[in-house]
């Protein structure tokens, strides 16, 4: 049997383990290189949590609680694509943010901004058979951080998705465009230029709903698959 | 026409309570077939500290090697209930605990079989891309032959190899870095 395997990421397209400037990789980032493993059934089968019971408000996170969070209400809309610009249908996308005030629904963020008790933070959606996948949400806030003198984190929705295969699990940021902090962010900037403005939603007049909300534009590649060999 | 990848970044510090909040922590609900067992990751940094805020993912197969999923399409009897995916934040002593059945037995694309393994992913603050590794099982008379370990250099095989505890837990540290470096693999 002959399996499917998947495409290799370039250099470039992701950020080094070690990011000196995001002081927290010093401790963390492994400094043997990665061995690389031929794909075998581990690699190119993975969880597609396809059981998974989503509740009909997951993917609005303004209709989580007793009443509407404050901040600016966004629409965040995009296409889950592999590589070759095919949609990944049924894939589960999670996101998780911190409220319009720039604080985490989460014990261990200590910011002095306040909590509202209408924003949880956390939504899931399921992409339909063209990969699309769509969530109301409000805008996050930017929050300082103790990375270095005056660090702060501009706005960012935290995005998980598996994708179909062990092989492409990826947990990724969200950042809206042209936010003057992007220029500041070392975790922004740890993915080489050239790759990091993929990281940026586009603002989309076409989907933003008048008198309503602003609509951002957010697609997702995940390696594709290669070509099938040949017997 | 050919897309660019979307780069990776950290989960970050402050995941709890929205995609942790729905773990999966015992993968085999009463009735899966295979001997059960209690797996124990420890998340270690650089030093050598426990890491208190990660995120351990589990991936394998049923007791008779089946995955659970559309391209296995080998002859193998699936087990309802048992998807093989976990996923658990660690505690403050860095550690993660998975209820499982052993994963059966794989093939290798160039032929044979691969040792019993569990694939695993570690995600925290400070690690911008996903890192994978694989756990084994010590004493199982396939790890001599797995291909994935002859990958690996003799000296640093054990740091793939879970142990057994006097309680029967299967335990295995995961090194970031420093002496004892786990090997991470590009999958």
């Amino acid at each position: 049997m002959k399996e499917e395997t998947y495409r290799r990421p370039t250099a470039g397209d992701h950020p080094p383990n070690l990011s000196p400037d995001y002081k927290s990789t010093t401790g963390r980032a492994p400094a043997k290189p990665a061995i690389a493993l031929p794909h075998s059934l581990s690699e190119i089968t993975g969880p597609l949590l396809a059981d998974e019971r989503l509740d009909a408000h997951e993917n609005d996170l303004t209709k989580q609680r007793m009443a509407e969070p404050l901040g600016e209400r966004i629409i965040v809309q995009g296409r889950v694509l592999d590589q070759d610009g095919k949609p990944v249908p049924g894939a589960l996308v999670e996101i998780w943010q911190c409220n319009a005030a720039g604080r985490y629904h989460h014990p261990g963020d200590q910011h002095d901004a306040p909590l509202d008790p209408n924003f949880y933070g956390g939504g899931r959606v399921r992409a339909d058979a063209e990969g699309q996948y769509k969530f109301i949400t409000i805008k996050p806030g930017a929050y300082p951080w103790k990375n270095h003198h005056n660090a702060w984190r501009p706005a960012h929705i935290h995005f998980s998705l598996f994708g179909p295969a062990f092989a492409t699990r990826l947990i990724t940021q969200m950042y809206f465009p042209n936010d003057p902090l992007l220029a500041y962010d070392p975790i922004y900037k740890s993915v080489p230029a050239g790759a990091r403005e993929r990281l940026q939603a586009s603002f989309e007049m076409d989907l933003t709903q008048p008198e309503w909300a602003l609509g951002y534009r957010f697609d997702i590649v995940l390696r594709g698959r290669n070509a099938t060999p040949m017997e | 026409m050919s897309h660019a990848l979307t780069p990776s970044q950290t989960i970050g510090p402050f995941f709890w309570g929205t995609i942790v909040n729905a773990y999966h922590a015992d993968l085999a609900p009463p009735g899966v077939a295979g001997e059960r067992i209690d797996v124990v990751l420890q998340l270690h940094d650089v030093q050598g500290a426990v890491v208190p805020d990660g995120v351990f993912e589990v991936w394998q197969a049923n007791s008779h090697g089946r995955y659970n999923h559309p391209d296995d399409r080998r002859n193998l009897p699936l087990d309802a209930g048992f998807e093989g995916y976990g996923r658990a934040s660690t505690f403050t002593d860095g550690t993660s605990r998975f209820t499982t059945v052993k994963p059966g037995r794989v093939p290798w694309p160039a032929g044979g079989l691969q040792a019993p393994h569990i694939n695993v992913s570690i995600f925290a603050r400070g690690v911008l891309n996903r890192l994978a590794t694989r756990l084994y099982f010590d004493g199982d008379p396939a790890l001599s032959d797995d291909p994935v370990l002859k990958l690996v250099e003799p000296a640093r095989r054990d740091t793939l190899i879970a142990k057994r505890d006097d309680k029967g837990t299967w335990r295995l540290p995961i090194h970031l870095g420093g002496p004892k470096e786990t090997v991470f693999f590009d999958v």
